[in-house]
């Protein structure tokens, strides 16, 4: 009879199974509750003393993270203690990122789109010419033309060099060179863009005697998107079955014509992604050009001579004047540069996301 | 991953004596993929060559030390200038970003790896990354305009509360275009490197770790500890290496944000300091000849130092892939 009923060895209150075998834990409504408290508390705090500005949200989360602590400690006992701490400063890591990206954004809006909305089209279609730095007006055309020019004469260099070097590594590289070269894509991605800017001023206008010209600013693009094409183009290559070569082997097609017919379009949306990503990235670069090109206020058709303008050297531009309206109208370029920035950004993303290849 | 992968598989199905065909199309298109790697080899190779040719006449003028110099007159005679204050303002602004971002990117790179609820973890990594597609014109335009005056209370904070410890002392009672500023700044910027790369290690963490330290009852930090960060320690550190690196280089939003000044201050809040990339960009349109060559030597010597950063991350990395096919 003994061995069938045993004696409880635990107080009743603990014997539900769960708490038996996980130990007690704080009720669910437990950080809620810490949270709201502490948001109290620490407003009360922020009020009475004289602390500036956010500090009392400072001041809250502190105290939502001690009395969280404490309280797991006394109940749950140290390690879910430590867990629960570790998990408000991992989302708050998360919370403590997404506030400068929302606060550039919507500074970049709030500052930007009244310029640039006030009389409308007159700031994409006027340049700066004989537009003093201390009124409002003018436009950004000039700059719009310097940078679509620009990254265009740069992509068309950049990719096929980038996309021939990714096929070299995946389709033909073996042994030390192929190593090289993938080493140093690698290391080229963390090439300071002003020392880009730096060599082409080196090589193009002082060795080689050229002038300073949207040109030279092309150049110096091409080495920053380089390394960008090279490795996302890569990455699709490598995800395209290996079936799909073996397929056009066995039909007796010679090498050159399967990675250009079969492996390549097979990749295409990929490379495309990656190319996107590469002009969304050197769109936004203003040390090159600083270096390489002159500033122009106004409209320049020949990226091969004389000063031309870009969106990010407008905005520096602009800056630098330090008038009112200067200022203001820096604003309105960056929401102009933004703006392209992030369609060829989320563009490549969206992209990426359509036509994602069913890989293994 | 794929890697060995393509080495493995496909290419012992290329028929024997394939590449012996003499197929006028293949050895060009081959020339044409090989010539392209090269070109990558030629240009890195060529960006040294060429800073180091066209920085030789200012050495060769400098009538100071180029490393322990802190003024900048290389257009005077005689030239004196050095590298001392740029190398001291990039190091400790990188310095701060790098103590800012480091454990912040790992964070994120946790949240999103295994705390973010599955189904909305891709869009949080995409709306992180998004950070990275802003340019730095935007980042040094907000950093002036938005952030300097929002820092002005937390540094006079740290004046008030920690002046104790020397580097956060402000004696000038001016808190704005300081080394500390334009580290924040910086530090925002590289976020979305660190957590990137940190990200993609995380996500290799083989899930029988994982799955290995829940099963023995750790809770879920135990298992970050336990079994997260020993396999991903290595990507870590050349995420780290990576996201200092671009702090270093980084011009424009240093450019706009330090008032340039020629000193070492270790008072990181008051206003001055100055970094290479920066001070390249300010001088380069006043320089004379000798200013430019001056400029590119200092050009050189990021250059060089960016080069050895990332090499050794990159080293770290490729030399982790190796023993990562055993796991």
């Amino acid at each position: 009879m003994a061995i069938l009923t045993p004696e409880p060895t635990r107080s009743p209150e603990s014997r539900s199974i769960g708490e038996t075998l996980a130990g007690k834990r704080l009720p669910r409504w437990a950080p809620l509750a810490t949270a709201v408290a502490a948001i109290v508390v620490g407003y009360g705090i922020g009020a009475a003393g004289s602390i500036f500005g956010l500090a009392w949200f400072v001041v809250a989360a502190l105290l939502f993270l001690i009395a969280q602590t404490a309280w797991s400690f006394a109940v749950e006992g140290r390690r879910h203690a430590v867990d629960r701490l570790a998990t408000t400063l991992i989302y708050a890591c998360f919370i403590v990122a997404l506030a400068p990206l929302l606060s550039v954004l919507l500074s970049v809006i709030a500052k930007g789109a009244g310029v640039v909305f006030t009389d409308f089209p007159s700031f994409f279609t006027e340049t700066m010419r004989n537009v003093s730095p201390r009124k409002p007006g003018g436009g950004v055309a000039h700059a719009i033309v310097g940078t679509i020019e620009q990254v265009a004469i740069s992509s068309l260099i950049a990719v096929p060099v980038g996309i021939m070097a990714a096929v070299y590594l995946v389709e033909y590289g073996r042994g030390r060179l192929a190593k090289w070269v993938s080493f140093f894509v690698d290391v080229m991605t963390g090439v300071p863009s002003i020392v880009a800017g730096l060599f082409i001023y080196t090589f193009w206008i002082l060795v080689l005697g050229f002038e300073r010209s949207g040109f030279a600013a092309a150049l110096s693009l091409v080495i920053l998107m380089i390394p960008v094409i090279v490795r996302t183009t890569e990455e699709m290559l490598k995800i395209v079955p290996n079936d799909l070569r073996e397929a056009s082997y066995a039909l007796g097609i010679p090498k050159w014509k399967t990675i250009a017919r079969i492996v390549l379009p097979t990749a295409l949306s990929g490379i495309i992604t990656g190319v996107m990503l590469a002009v969304a990235r050197v769109a936004g670069e203003t040390a090159p050009l600083l270096l390489t090109t002159f500033l122009s206020q106004s409209m320049n058709w020949d990226p091969f001579s004389g000063p031309q303008a870009a969106l990010p050297t407008f905005v520096w531009d602009q800056i630098s004047n330090g008038t009112d309206a200067s200022v203001a109208r820096a604003w309105g370029g960056a929401f102009v540069l933004i703006l392209f920035v992030m369609i060829f950004y989320i563009g490549a993303r969206l992209l990426a996301r359509v036509f994602a290849p069913k890989a293994r | 991953m794929s890697n060995t992968a393509t080495e493995n598989e496909h290419d012992p199905l290329i028929p024997h004596g394939h590449k012996q065909t003499g197929r006028v199309g293949d050895r060009v298109f081959r020339g044409f993929a090989s010539g392209a790697g090269i070109f990558v080899l030629v240009i890195m190779g060529a960006i040294g060559a060429f800073l180091v040719w066209k920085s030789i006449p200012s050495l060769q003028a400098d009538s100071t030390n180029f490393f322990t110099t802190t003024e900048w007159f290389p257009d005077d005679n005689p030239a004196v200038f050095g590298i001392a204050a740029l190398l001291f303002g990039t190091v400790i602004s990188a310095a701060i970003a790098m103590v800012l971002a480091l454990p912040v990117g790992i964070g994120i790179a946790l949240f999103i790896a295994f705390y973010a609820p599955r189904p909305v973890a891709s869009t949080l990594a995409f709306i992180t990354d998004l950070l990275a597609a802003v340019p730095s014109i935007i980042f040094g335009l907000w950093g002036l305009a938005v952030l300097m005056p929002n820092m002005q209370g937390t540094a006079q904070w740290l004046n008030d509360y920690l002046g104790w410890i020397p580097i956060f002392s402000n004696s000038l009672g001016i808190y704005s275009k300081s080394l500390f500023i334009a580290g924040v700044v910086l530090a925002i910027m590289v976020l979305p490197t660190v957590s990137a790369v940190t990200r993609e290690v995380f996500i290799q963490v083989p899930s029988a770790h994982i799955e290995g330290a829940l099963a023995l009852g750790a809770t879920r930090w135990e298992m970050v500890r336990m079994a997260v960060f020993p396999f991903a320690r290595p990507g870590m550190i050349s995420a780290a290496m990576l996201g200092l690196g671009r702090a270093l280089g980084e011009t424009i939003a240093v450019a706009l944000i330090l008032s340039a000044a020629f000193t070492i201050n270790w008072h990181i809040t008051e206003p001055g300091g100055n970094s290479f990339a920066a001070n390249i960009a300010l001088k380069w349109n006043e320089a004379g000849p000798i200013g430019l060559s001056a400029l590119i030597a200092s050009g050189l010597v990021l250059f060089l130092i960016t080069l050895a950063v990332n090499m050794l991350a990159r080293w770290i990395v490729s030399r982790r892939k190796d023993f990562s096919g055993a796991n």
